[in-house]
């Protein structure tokens, strides 16, 4: 009894022991630059993962994974979207694999949890897609070597309520998912919104993860004159189908995920007419998207998503950096402050950095259509760009100064003074 | 009653094989290792409760929750529990985690089986929907980031290995307790709760107390993961409180074998040994934890632990069936 423990414990400690020895490899001759990449995928968010890898891969592939001269050795890690995990896989990264960068985490929650790690162990994080607006706003200072190559869950809806607002829209009820993500798109409307005359009559906060929206649609108010809806995952694909089954007519304004291409391929006509605003739309009418989105099409088979550009073009700026210092790798301060300093031309359009390491870029106010687009043959639902404003910084119009003497945007700021 | 003697030199040794060989693995094995260790004692506090006394509590995540936000909030807002008050806070929160068991007991307990599972989870999804909602203390789903550990006797814990020490030496003082515990008489009238309650009863035991303080007492070793958890993760968040946490508890605590104690920390290493590290490996790694635990829920029911005393009754079949059949010809 007593033997069969110790011997089974003991073997399996040996075991655990030389699968590690083993796994030990040998110093490159080549100037290699290795790149963590932390992504779901497993579990609900899945989808998001392989897009957001799809997009890296894709321009890996492009260069050949050389970076200026320097080999990509691109080393990725299942977050499970969680938090803890991505915490954990992140440190794996950095401790046994020895990455110069780490680059992803989904949602806010992964951002504001990977960030610190970055600090702590002296490694570059690149956040291409968890948007929590305070990493590069009030809590800055605390992560030097972080930068954003993708957007603030705000910046898109504060030119959107500017145009809501132009559109003739007074009065506009918010209904949204219920974390973070959804108070910062929320807020970042509301606050331009209200600045320019409109009205936040009411706001629904439908948990993250809802699929049945009976409970929330009929209390929408009827004065409305549209709603505004943030809608993520498969939320996304069932509220639109909902609120117009119900007998709903006015317009619906999406936030930036409510609406993108890794949820409207898979959505039916009721989207039609919908609006919503980012930094991307797989329809932009420009050379360089109508090659990329070919190009993409043809290797994963379907339309690429603002999760798969970001991360293609995270690539191009890492690419970028490395051209500079012909492959070496400069350090990691060294690195944000090259990185911070470019200007681009992405897929997106055109991309600077803003002093606090945000993207500042165009934004597109797109309208659902159905339409042949780029030479395919079917008729397909594309985010049609409608209106373009560009070099939108994550301030907007307010100036850093003033708009950081605001707190965060979250489910009580910006205050609702309409809500009845 | 059997003699336990070698069980427990076994464990003692493969708790001292664990302290020298963990250490000189690489660092994310360390890692996986903590995280492993503090999962363990939620677990075999789950397990005081589950194999022990007989009630299947899907709220247990709950008491990681409450001691690891009470240990991020006093450590971010208030620099408390990073020197010796560390220790302070390892009993604040055992006791944060009793007192809410002491509080959720009175109306749990009260329930058996199917009922105690659904109210121990309602209970439990409360502490997460707390988690999730109050902003302005919890970080909503963002969760609170503590990115130090603490710093006494000169040990500093930010040292990988210094800080598995420390959480190795919890570990085995919990498991010490709860094996005091339930090898006490008080534990055994709680087996007999698990076995017959109406004939303990019959015999003047007071059930409901005996089972209000075993919960208690799940709730604080609970707490006590909780403050571990927070400086192993250096996050909490509303996703260490949810259902899933519990569930996974549940399932680690069957794996191994429930009324073990120890059989929950092998299930806690088994599945995050799968889930973090195997996942690190190949990607088809969820196939692997569903295959384990259908296979031990199929052909090992007493879990992971029962492995020793399987291959022992399989030998005695073997020898009796090679018995009968060398006396087979005497026969006729």
């Amino acid at each position: 009894m007593r033997n069969n423990i110790v011997a089974r414990l003991g073997a399996v400690l040996i075991g655990i022991c030389l699968a590690f020895g083993a796994g030990l490899a040998p110093a490159a001759a080549q100037e290699e630059l290795r790149i963590g990449f932390i992504a779901p995928t497993t579990g609900p968010f899945a989808q998001v993962g392989a897009d957001m890898l799809n997009g890296f891969n894709m321009y890996l592939e492009k260069v050949n994974s050389d970076f200026g001269g320097a080999k990509v050795k691109l080393i990725v890690e299942d977050s499970q979207a969680k938090p803890d995990l991505a915490v954990t896989k992140a440190r794996k990264l950095i401790l046994e694999d020895h990455v110069q960068m780490f680059v992803g985490g989904v949602l806010a929650s992964e951002g504001y949890a990977l960030a610190p790690v970055s600090t702590e162990l002296k490694t570059v994080y690149i956040s291409s897609i968890a948007a929590a607006d305070d990493l590069t706003q009030r809590q800055l200072g605390n992560y030097p070597l972080f930068i954003r190559t993708g957007w603030t869950s705000s910046q898109p809806n504060h030119p959107y309520g500017q145009w809501a607002c132009d559109q003739g829209y007074k009065k506009v009820v918010a209904i949204a998912a219920d974390y973070a993500f959804g108070y910062e798109q929320v807020g970042g409307f509301q606050k331009a919104f209200e600045d320019c005359g409109g009205k936040i009559i009411q706001k629904i906060w439908p948990p993250l993860g809802t699929k049945d929206f009976g409970p929330y649609i009929p209390t929408i108010k009827a004065d409305a004159d549209a709603v505004f809806s943030l809608m993520v995952g498969p939320m996304a694909l069932q509220f639109p189908k909902q609120i117009r089954d119900s007998g709903y007519t006015k317009p619906i304004l999406g936030g930036g995920t409510s609406y993108d291409e890794a949820a409207l391929p898979f959505m039916g006509d009721e989207a039609i007419g919908d609006f919503s605003a980012l930094q991307y739309s797989a329809a932009l009418q420009t050379p360089e998207n109508e090659a990329f989105v070919k190009a993409f099409r043809a290797k994963y088979g379907k339309v690429p998503s603002y999760f798969s550009e970001s991360n293609y073009t995270t690539a191009m700026m890492i690419e970028d950096v490395m051209k500079q210092t012909h492959g070496k790798w400069p350090g990691a301060g060294e690195f944000i402050a090259k990185m911070a300093a470019l200007k681009v031309n992405a897929v997106r359009g055109p991309v600077s950095f803003d002093e606090m390491r945000n993207p500042v870029q165009n934004i597109y106010i797109k309208k659902v259509e159905k339409t042949k687009l780029f030479g395919y043959d079917k008729p397909e639902l594309w985010n049609i760009v409608i209106k373009t404003y560009p070099n939108v910084g994550q301030f907007w119009t307010y100036g850093k100064d003033t708009f950081l003497k605001q707190p965060v945007y979250s489910r009580d700021f910006p205050p609702c003074k309409y809500c009845e | 009653m059997t003699n336990t003697r070698p069980k427990v030199i076994a464990v003692v040794v493969a708790l001292a094989a664990v302290a020298l060989i963990v250490p000189h693995t690489n660092s994310f094995v360390i890692l996986l290792a903590t995280r492993a260790l503090v999962f363990s004692i939620l677990v075999m506090s789950l397990d005081l409760l589950l194999g022990f006394t007989g009630l299947a509590s899907l709220g247990q995540a709950a008491y990681l929750g409450v001691g690891a936000y009470l240990t991020a909030i006093l450590a971010t807002r208030y620099h408390f529990g990073l020197g010796y008050d560390f220790w302070l806070v390892v009993l604040l929160g055992m006791l944060a985690g009793a007192a809410l068991a002491a509080i959720f007991g009175l109306f749990a307990i009260r329930a058996s089986g199917v009922y105690f599972l659904m109210i121990t989870l309602a209970l439990g999804q409360c502490v997460w929907g707390l988690a999730y909602r109050w902003n302005s203390l919890t970080g909503g789903d963002n969760g609170i980031n503590v990115s130090r550990r603490p710093n006494f006797f000169g040990i500093d814990l930010a040292n990988r290995i210094a800080f598995f020490y420390l959480v190795l030496f919890f570990f085995s003082a919990s498991l010490l307790l709860m094996y005091i515990f339930v090898r006490s008489p008080f534990g055994r009238s709680l087996v007999g709760i698990r076995e017959r309650e109406l004939r303990m009863k019959i015999l003047g035991y007071n059930t409901w107390l005996h089972k209000y303080i075993a919960f208690v007492i799940a709730g604080a070793f609970g707490g006590l993961a909780g403050v571990l958890w927070i400086y192993t993760a250096g996050i909490v968040s509303p996703d260490n409180v949810v259902l899933t946490t519990s569930v996974d508890a549940l399932l680690m605590a069957v794996l191994g074998g429930a009324g073990t104690l120890i059989g929950g920390a092998i299930g806690a290493g088994v599945v995050i040994f799968i889930r973090e590290y195997l996942s690190t490996l190949v990607h088809w790694w969820q196939y692997v934890l569903g295959g384990v635990y259908v296979l031990v829920i199929l052909y090992l029911p007493g879990g992971l632990m029962s492995i020793p005393e399987r291959i022992r009754q399989w030998q005695t079949a073997q020898s009796k069936s090679s018995v009968t059949e060398a006396l087979a010809p005497v026969r006729n």
